[in-house]
């Protein structure tokens, strides 16, 4: 048993919609918390965040694209033109973990790509090692990805770069940006791969380099449409140098263009209601096995309820978790889980 | 014996690194050593003044005067040099991002003095290149750093003639784990790099290029593997002979000799036993002096207590001795090429030689040394260099007397005084130096002040050599601040990859293999306990650019399985503590060498607390002297490493434990 106790849930979500930073950071070090008394706290949390906003509001935004491409001094250099603009900005970084046989430890080297030199208090940027999962995403990137939507205008994902298997990014962001690297055979590659159905903006980064840059832009603009494909929504592909400041602020307006487009044609509210429940049902099947989804009604059931409760699925999945707990502890009545958990402010976990 | 004495070769340039507190506190330091028989100066200079801020920057908080002296504008250089005459002074200055400015402050002074420049001789290290793989003293980025080296070049060749304007560093590659190969190789990478760009400006007529050539130097390390760091040396002078004839068409071999300055090597000189430092440094010492070919020009010998802290007066005396005794006493410099005939020799330079070549062509290849150094290349090569070093120490396969072997000594009288053998910098000398700076400020003629300034930033943005403006500038009373702000302007900050996310592939673990499976073990069971996984915040507060052991650090904690952010250097405590926050770390790890880490550990603690972050451990390593070590612990930091913690799973088996007291969770202790 750990000397450091757990913060009052509520609470922290009354701080965490003000803004203050210390309880952001509590919050996120929560929902990274596997301690079963820890996910109760968490699943409280998200319960009391939850509301009609996370469908509505703020912007989620992917980044995502090969190693090497300049993912991190892009973001720098967008986060630079959204503080002008007075929005707030929440960053989530996702570096590599090395193998589990070898530590499972993690080098999460992008602050320093990210940051500027000067203070900012309208930035938060939080590492995190995706732990070796498939997609290029870790599990938590989820939650913590909308308890910062709780606090941040715009909150940041950067996944990654390390294949072509970074689909889940799709599951994630209102927008998705792929950011490419000119004259580089892994373009082509991406171009093949799955990951060309999913961005909604595309970045050719080093756009300096002139004559390649261009080319690889042409590639993009002329590869294969996608199936989904938006008839009302233009894919722009924008040629930019975060190095030289070129192009930026054309490039960032789209993602401003791209979220008020699905606001007017009422996709956001959609895209997001899937998003939360697809990472609900995983979160489910993470913690209690496809045996737990059955005895919640299964993925189709629990998705349909989710889907009936879209504005508050987080107390659904509250209300779900608490009924399979005590289904699994039956023998044991989950008196304590309902518990209320002393009220000590600080979240040092 | 008189005839003997007549024949004798001229001795080596004499020196000592130092530099302190204020201008003034140096200039006595100088001119007692220089009647000690010392015959030039070494100025360090401080981490402000290394990095272009002024004393009374907030980045420059706790590190005025500590590893040298404070220079802000021209009434500093005048204090430093005063009673000094110039014109017969040999000056070697440790300055690189700033090298520019310095010279121009004191070729300003000279004319201030009615001293002609063409009289002017020294050295200015000049080398940005290494600052981005080791020493980390940059300002700019790569390509604006090279157009400042040029300019110097261009300038001095023409205007400065015997003035050294860059002293290419193989030094600081040594220092960062480079084998004798990798030195060898890289350095001349970086010579070529430097004249190519000279070449290509256009300054310089190509009949007057072999001048240009004439005026490389070289600063070099030597390490306690003497005979072969000697072979090294007689190496680096044959690719140079051969390099500057077929790649740049020197006809004249005078204009083709290798020259070169010596620091002998700080990195082996240990905090145990530390008098042994005195038989290494004079060891080392040999390898730059035996063979008469590869003789240094100038050496400077590090003092016997450098691991501890700041050397005393006497420790420097002790130093600048070793140097006459050799060089007075000894029959050395009786005779020729002691070395030339001997096939051992002969073998081993050789094979030197092929190596270095090799590696040549092969960064040659990469685009040179520049794109070497944007990929990631040559860090990857010197860290993967440094950790195999680290891992022989601790095999035991790489001895060390007193650390790793033959630890057992009786107390020593030498660390036994009062002041535990060591210096301290004046603790009133900042403030000192930003009440003078800002009382500057308000003699200053504000339009001079203005129109200089704006000169230099036209200068800087047209391509034209910014000497001459940065001369005006010195002139006009600027300051340090004012100059490399200017600059930054026009030339943009370079944030540098920091070697870690680079070491992240294929990188061989290190120690031994059981203890490091027990480490992990630790570190899982640990964090599984906690309810996540054990994260760690490497951080680096202040200018100081030595990152080495920080990078090693965080690697370790990597390959043990930690979660470590690492934020690269020069932070101030206010980032870091706010990175803790961000990044929800259980520890906070701060590396700090350049002396000023009781200002800077105090400040991350305030800074924390101010943060409700006061439960978060903060462990500290560097150049710690014990006393100083106690009183952090006082403070509230949980663990002091200083230079005799050698061993990395030693120190990751002791954060682990600090981080489960911290979480209500019983100590494990040291690993089987």
């Amino acid at each position: 048993m750990t000397r450091t106790s757990l913060p009052d849930p509520d609470q922290l979500a009354v701080r965490i919609l003000r803004g203050e930073r210390a309880a952001v950071a509590g919050g996120l070090n929560l929902l990274d918390n596997k301690l079963a008394e820890a996910r109760n706290c968490a699943a409280r949390l998200l319960a009391s965040l939850s509301g009609e906003r996370w469908l509505n509001e703020g912007h989620l935004v992917g980044i995502t694209g090969p190693p090497g491409a300049g993912k991190s001094s892009l973001v720098c250099a967008m986060i630079r033109e959204w503080r002008l603009a007075g929005r707030s900005v929440g960053v989530l970084a996702v570096d590599p973990s090395s193998r589990p046989e070898l530590g499972g430890g993690a080098l999460l080297g992008d602050r320093i790509r990210i940051k500027n030199s000067s203070q900012d208090e309208g930035l938060f940027i939080r590492s995190l090692a995706n732990r070796n999962q498939l997609g290029g995403v870790a599990t938590e990137v989820w939650p913590m990805s909308w308890l910062m939507l709780a606090s941040f205008d715009i909150v940041v994902i950067e996944t990654v770069g390390v294949g072509q298997t970074e689909i889940d990014i799709a599951d994630i962001g209102d927008t998705v940006c792929y950011v490419a690297q000119p004259a580089s055979g892994d373009t082509i590659q991406y171009l093949k791969s799955g990951i060309i159905e999913i961005p909604d903006i595309f970045a050719v980064n080093k756009c300096d380099l002139g004559a390649a840059a261009r080319k690889t832009a042409s590639e993009i603009s002329r590869s294969a449409p996608r199936q989904d494909r938006r008839e009302d929504w233009d894919y722009p592909v924008c040629l930019v140098s975060a190095t030289m400041n070129a192009g930026i602020r054309e490039f960032h307006e789209q993602f401003d263009r791209h979220r008020k487009y699905l606001a007017r044609t009422d996709l956001l509210r959609g895209l997001r209601t899937r998003h939360q429940s697809a990472w609900v049902v995983r979160l489910l099947k993470e913690e209690f096995g496809t045996l737990g989804l059955e005895l919640a009604g299964g993925r189709a059931g629990i998705e349909r309820c989710l889907g009936d409760n879209a504005s508050n699925q987080f107390a659904e999945y509250e209300r779900i978790r608490k009924h399979l707990l005590s289904r699994f502890m039956s023998v044991n009545p989950p008196s304590s889980l309902t518990r209320k958990e002393h009220s000590d402010e600080q979240a040092t976990v | 014996m008189a005839s003997v004495q007549s024949k004798r070769d001229q001795p080596w340039l004499m020196r000592t690194y130092s530099g302190h507190s204020s201008a003034k506190a140096s200039n006595t330091l100088y001119r007692t050593n220089l009647a000690k028989g010392q015959t030039g100066l070494s100025v360090a200079f401080d981490l402000p003044t290394q990095t272009g801020y002024d004393a009374d920057s907030p980045l420059a908080k706790g590190e005025v005067g500590k590893v040298g002296v404070p220079i802000s504008h021209i009434e500093d250089m005048d204090q430093l040099f005063d009673q000094i005459p110039l014109d017969q002074m040999n000056t070697s200055m440790t300055i690189n991002a700033t090298a520019a400015w310095m010279l121009a402050l004191y070729i300003g002074l000279a004319q201030r003095r009615g001293i002609d420049p063409r009289t002017l001789s020294g050295t200015t290290q000049n080398d940005i290149i290494k600052e981005y793989l080791s020493r980390g003293t940059y300002i700019y980025p790569p390509g604006p750093s090279m157009r400042l080296i040029a300019d110097t070049i261009n300038y001095t060749v023409k205007h400065v003639p015997k003035w050294n304007p860059t002293n290419i560093c193989s030094y600081h590659l040594q220092e960062a784990g480079a084998t004798p190969v990798q030195e060898l190789a890289y350095a001349l990478c970086t010579a070529m790099a430097v004249l190519d760009r000279v070449k290509a400006s256009g300054e310089i007529e190509p009949a007057a290029f072999p001048q240009v050539v004439e005026r490389i130097s070289f600063f070099v390390n030597a390490g306690i593997r003497f005979v072969e760091e000697c072979c090294k040396l007689r190496a680096f002078g044959e690719i140079w002979e051969d390099l500057t004839l077929t790649r740049y068409k020197v006809e004249d071999p005078k204009l083709r000799r290798f020259r070169y300055g010596v620091q002998v090597n700080s990195l082996g000189l240990t905090e145990p036993q530390p008098e042994n430092n005195v038989q290494r440094i004079v060891l080392e010492m040999l390898a730059v002096t035996l063979s008469k070919r590869a003789r240094a020009r100038a050496i400077q010998l590090p003092a016997w207590n450098e691991a501890m802290g700041l050397p005393r007066p006497w420790d420097q005396q002790w130093a600048l001795r070793m140097q006459q005794v050799l060089a007075f006493e000894t029959d050395l410099l009786e005779y020729g090429d002691i070395l030339d005939g001997s096939p051992v020799i002969a073998a081993k330079v050789k094979e030197l030689i092929e190596g270095a070549r090799k590696e040549i062509d092969n960064v040659e290849s990469q685009g040179g040394i520049i794109a070497a150094i944007e990929s990631g290349y040559i860090k990857r090569e010197l860290v993967g260099s440094h950790m195999n070093r680290l891992r022989a120490i601790e095999s035991g396969d790489l001895k060390i007397i007193g650390v790793n072997c033959f630890q057992e000594t009786a107390e020593s009288p030498l660390t036994a005084g009062s002041d535990g053998a060591i210096m301290k910098a004046d603790p009133a000398a900042e403030q000192g130096q930003i009440d003078r700076l800002r009382a500057h400020r308000t003699k200053r003629n504000d339009a001079d002040v203005r129109a200089a300034l704006q000169g230099l930033v036209d200068a800087a943005k047209s391509g034209e050599n910014v000497m001459a403006s940065s001369i005006r500038c010195a002139l006009a009373g600027v300051s340090t601040g004012e100059w490399g702000d200017s600059l930054r302007a026009v030339f943009g900050e370079f944030r540098p990859p920091t070697g870690i996310d680079i070491a992240i592939d294929n990188r061989e673990v290190l120690g031994k293999k059981d203890q490091v499976t027990e480490l992990r073990e630790r570190v899982a069971s640990t964090g599984s306990a906690i309810g996540r996984p054990l994260k760690l915040l490497v951080g680096k507060p202040g200018l100081d650019g030595h990152s080495n052991g920080a990078e090693q650090v965080a690697v370790k904690a990597r390959d043990v399985g930690f979660e470590v952010v690492y934020d690269g250097i020069r932070l101030t405590p206010q980032q870091i503590a706010q990175a803790a926050q961000e990044e929800g770390v259980h520890m906070v790890g701060l590396s700090i060498l350049s002396g000023s880490h009781m200002d800077l550990v105090q400040s991350v603690l305030q800074e924390l607390r101010s943060r409700d972050l006061a439960g978060v451990p903060v462990i500290a390593g560097g150049i710690i002297p014990a006393e100083d070590a106690e009183k952090l612990a006082t403070l509230g930091v949980r663990a002091v490493y200083t230079p005799k913690d050698f061993n990395l799973n030693t120190i990751m088996a002791d954060m682990v434990d600090v981080i489960r007291e911290c979480n209500g969770l019983n100590r494990i202790g040291s690993l089987h």
